[in-house]
């Protein structure tokens, strides 16, 4: 079968995909974007979270098929550009407090964060739990997750 | 494995008669995770994301009638005054990654006992519409579990709606688990005063083989309400009410909870919504 769609800005085609297969295993394997994370593929860590059709979702559970025509932007999707000073503010913000340990859960929550700030420019301590309720760290440095949120909210 | 793209309703129902065995898939959150486990091999994925009228909502008569794919997410955003009992269940549902994308109708084609819309569908009385090439029919949410994770419907048909009183009454859902987001229910319950006409509705999950209903504790709440003066609820009834709820269950010793732990979890949670809704309506605490 063949899938295409838009990813971050560009019309990507794959074939040979079989239908079960999910969203991030075309995007991971078949173009080349490791940026969403595989760890649990059971839509219970966030770490395979992107954009669908404006919408975070697990990619680890759309099915390939479902993806066919539709627009996807993934944590590389981002950046206007390479370097550091082109990153935007969420991925700066990750940065600036040490919010990654490992860096596994980091792609996921970069586009749960980004999510949130274009919903909500100032959300409170709550606000920013509740809409990270989906992303797991196993390193668990949640609080300097919660840090770099309140440092990307007034960048 | 096919790949059944429909691109409107009449080519869903087609594809499902002409595929019995296809496994249609909304949200996906159910059946990707039985696929990416390798639990399920469907010979074929019938996908109901571009079938547009699965995505619409409105007034069908003096009924809210929901198209099966409406996501939890905009259940929330969008309806929560008009089904608020439902509403209050969707925001318990796994993530926001999840609700973005699950759907009402998968739940109910899940028919899982622990399903999150199912009490409050009960309690809200609703119907849930079934549609193949043969025809329609509307089943009443109380008739539409058979089993765990089994349902009336049939092999060629697909969910279309599910249907509520448009002008409902006060509703409130609680669920116990471990943590805020992200868990199973270990119990719920959910509760629908009609203060126009002295009804209660009464929802159970995650207690019996299916979703159930507490009829002899919503009958005896039904009778007992001071719905006249709104007066305080008198404690002897808000016990025997959350007596009678627990009584209602047919719970299970599993990993999540024990039976007894079950029986007696919803005891609480029917007294705790009861004083929720009566304050709703006005009434006294
Ligand atoms: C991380 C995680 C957390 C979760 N948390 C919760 C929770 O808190 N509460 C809860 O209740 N559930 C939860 N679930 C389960 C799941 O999200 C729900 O059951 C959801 O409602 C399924 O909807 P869906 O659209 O994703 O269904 P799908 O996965 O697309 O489908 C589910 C089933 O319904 C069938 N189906 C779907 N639509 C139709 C239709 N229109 N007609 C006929 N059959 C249909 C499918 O064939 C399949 O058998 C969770 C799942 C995950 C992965
Ligand atoms: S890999 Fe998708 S949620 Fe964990
Ligand atoms: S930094 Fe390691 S999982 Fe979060």
């Amino acid at each position: 079968m063949r899938v295409t769609c838009v990813v971050n800005g560009e019309t990507r085609q794959a074939d040979d995909v079989w239908p079960g297969e999910s969203l991030l295993y075309v995007l991971r394997e078949r173009l080349g974007l490791p940026g969403a994370k595989n760890a649990c593929e059971q839509g219970e860590c966030g770490s395979c979270t992107v954009y669908l059709d404006g919408l975070p979702v697990c990619a680890c559970l759309v099915a390939a098929g479902q993806a066919d025509g539709r627009t996807i932007t993934t944590v590389e999707g981002l950046a206007p550009g390479t370097g550091e000073e082109q990153l935007d503010r969420v991925q700066r913000a990750f940065l600036a407090t040490g919010a990654v340990q490992c860096g596994f859960c980091t792609p996921g929550l970069i586009v749960a964060v980004h999510d949130l700030l274009a919903r909500d420019p100032a959300p409170t301590d709550p606000d920013i739990r509740e809409a990270l309720a989906g992303n797991l760290c196993r390193c668990t440095g949640y609080e300097k997750i919660m840090e770099a949120v309140r440092l990307a909210a007034t960048s | 494995m096919e790949f059944l793209r429909p691109s409107d309703w009449d080519e869903a129902l087609a594809a499902k008669a002409a595929h019995p065995d296809a496994m249609p898939i909304a949200g996906g959150t159910d059946v990707m995770v039985d696929l990416n486990f390798d639990r399920s091999r469907p010979t074929a994925l019938l996908d109901l994301t571009r079938v547009t009228a699965l995505t619409d909502w409105g007034t069908d008569g003096d009924l809210l009638r929901v198209g099966a794919g409406v996501t939890y997410r905009r259940l929330i955003d969008e309806l929560a005054g008009r089904v608020p009992g439902l509403a209050l269940a969707s925001r318990t549902v796994g993530s926001p990654q999840i609700r973005n994308r699950a759907t009402v109708g998968g739940n109910l084609g899940s028919a899982s006992p622990a399903g999150d819309a199912h009490p409050a569908l009960l309690a809200a009385g609703a119907l849930v519409e079934l549609a193949s090439t043969r025809g329609t029919r509307r089943v009443p949410v109380t008739e539409f579990f058979v089993g765990p994770k089994r349902s009336v419907k049939t092999p060629d048909e697909l969910i279309a709606a599910f249907l509520v009183p448009a002008r409902p009454g006060v509703e409130q859902f609680a669920k116990v688990g471990t943590r805020n987001a992200m868990v199973i229910a270990v119990c719920s319950f959910a509760l629908a005063l009609d203060p126009q006409t002295r009804a209660v509705g009464t929802g159970i999950g995650s207690a019996g083989p299916t979703p159930l209903r507490a009829t002899e504790a919503a009958e005896f709440l039904a009778a007992e309400l001071p719905w006249e003066t709104r007066g305080a609820v008198p404690a002897a009834v808000r016990a025997r009410f959350g007596e009678l709820v627990g009584a209602a269950a047919r719970p299970i010793d599993d990993v999540r909870g024990s039976a007894d732990y079950r029986r007696h979890a919803l005891a609480v949670l029917a007294r705790r919504t009861l004083a929720w809704a009566w304050t709703d309506l006005g009434g006294a605490a």
